[in-house]
């Protein structure tokens, strides 16, 4: 007796079954997941893709843009002169606290020139334009249009017209991901303005407001107050506006006091920003005397640059 | 009027000509620059996931040119042009794959507006999943309108599918002129 094979002839073969692919390429997924999001090893695979999907997406910006330059072509001439006259008044305001600025900036640079001091910022700064707000709806993200060609690096603070909006976290060649300053878990050291309370100002998300954490209930703090960077952690300058404190909760028998605050800056509405030059390398925090008299080598933690 | 009338899916006994492949391509290509569209606001939340729609619409109608391989690199694509963590929508899109693989004979069977129903269903599920894994992964909740896209995406489900399956319809026979 022949064997009769139960195997479907080879023009009706289509490859393993549907579950079996959904499971190769589900694992497959989880795995990229587990490394992107934990040991962040896939890098270089974003930036080659990102980079080869770059055209795409100026051309997919090309009509939005062409809207624009339309619209300001025929935007009237009385617009042009209240703007104009509008900016005029601004730089008269401003005029004082600039000319005094340079004042204190040149008397700054002789201290700290007297006192061998590092000028703690290098590099000039860099306009961008915000070309597009991250589409993922769990972080708050902005891509501007500069990149490695213009010298931006990863690490560097974001600026507006009014105060910081985040941080530079990856960077394409012709243009960068800004992370804001409302992303869940996004740090900024910060200072009272008033008070000079130092404080550190976490994200929370879409929707919620940042609020300052391990503050204690003492703490010289009211509703209204301007927060600014205290410069400490070496990435933002000190003195860049932050943030507004909107709340102050106090509870007895809680640790720390509940403070929220709405970021000044146009986090999610500004359309150009300013990419701060690098912060200046800090030199490596001496090693921790060992209770042997031999150094342990390469235990000195550095601070990230 | 005419021109109304002839805006409605092929009938059941019509028969569709066969599809080109590069006319998937194409249609796929325009379906990711319509996800990469520079919105914000109220448009970026109400916007579908086009890619997803017609993905879902290629996977019923040709299983056999678009599965989930397919699928699972498109979304590995949409990754990356979003920034989001690697993986995410190439999990979604597989899942959503395989889900219409497995559906399709059923939902082929029902009236546009119907399918849209289901449709919505499939989107919601993987916009769920991507849910899961991400707050599993430390990300903190999304706003409701996080379910505001899958919805949009069903209601363009029935006119989604009478533009994709435009060049595929018969010449009318001279008897129904």
């Amino acid at each position: 007796m022949r064997h009769i094979s139960v195997e479907p002839p080879p023009f009706f073969h289509r490859g393993p079954s549907p579950l079996a692919r959904l499971a190769f390429f589900g694992l497959l997924s989880l795995a990229l997941l587990f490394a992107d999001s934990r040991y962040h090893y896939l890098e270089n695979i974003r930036r080659a893709v990102g980079t080869l999907l770059y055209p795409l997406q100026r051309v997919v910006q090309l009509p939005g843009e062409a809207i624009a330059y339309v619209g300001t072509y025929f935007s009237s001439q009385r617009t042009l002169a209240s703007d104009n006259d509008a900016l005029k008044e601004r730089l008269l305001a401003d005029a004082p606290s600039v000319q005094g600025y340079s004042l204190l900036e040149q008397e700054n640079a002789r201290l700290r020139a007297l006192l061998t001091v590092e000028r703690r910022f290098q590099g000039a700064a860099i306009a961008a334009e915000v070309m597009y707000s991250g589409r993922d709806p769990f972080t708050q993200k902005l891509f501007v249009d500069k990149g490695d060609a213009a010298g931006v690096l990863a690490g560097q603070a974001v600026i507006d017209e009014v105060g910081v909006v985040g941080q530079v976290t990856r960077v394409f060649p012709n243009m960068s991901e800004v992370t804001l300053v409302t992303d869940k878990d996004h740090a900024v050291p910060v200072r009272v303005e008033r008070s000079g309370v130092r404080s550190v100002m976490y994200g929370s998300g879409t929707g919620r407001l940042p609020e300052l954490r391990f503050l204690s209930p003492n703490a010289e703090i009211q509703p209204g107050d301007r927060l600014v960077t205290s410069g400490i952690d070496g990435t933002y300058p000190a003195g860049l506006a932050v943030a507004q404190v909107v709340s102050v909760e106090r509870e007895t028998g809680q640790m720390f006091a509940r403070v929220t605050c709405r970021p000044l800056a146009g986090v999610d509405r500004s359309t150009l920003v300013m990419i701060l030059g690098q912060a200046a390398v800090y030199a490596p925090r001496p090693e921790e005397p060992s209770e042997t008299d031999a150094p342990r080598k390469g235990r000195g933690k550095r601070r990230p640059s | 009027m005419a021109q109304l009338a002839s805006f409605a899916p092929a009938r059941p006994e019509e028969i569709l000509l066969p599809v080109k492949p590069w006319y998937v391509v194409l249609t796929l290509m325009v379906a990711f620059l319509g996800n990469l569209l520079p919105l914000s606001g109220v448009a970026l939340v109400v916007k579908p996931d086009f890619l997803a729609l017609v993905l879902l619409y290629w996977c019923i109608r040709e299983p056999r040119l678009i599965s989930v391989g397919i699928a699972w690199c498109l979304g590995l694509l949409m990754d990356v042009a979003d920034g989001t963590v690697l993986g995410q929508h190439a999990l979604a899109y597989a899942v959503l794959a395989y889900a219409a693989e497995y559906f399709r004979r059923r939902v082929l069977r029902f009236p546009l507006w119907q399918q849209a129903a289901q449709v919505a269903v499939l989107l919601l599920f993987c916009a769920g999943l991507v849910l899961l894994l991400r707050v599993m992964g430390g990300a903190p909740l999304p706003r409701w309108t996080y379910a505001v896209g899958p919805l949009t995406g069903a209601l363009f489900w029935p006119a989604a599918t009478v533009l994709l399956q435009w060049p595929q319809r018969p010449p009318a026979s001279p008897s129904e002129r």
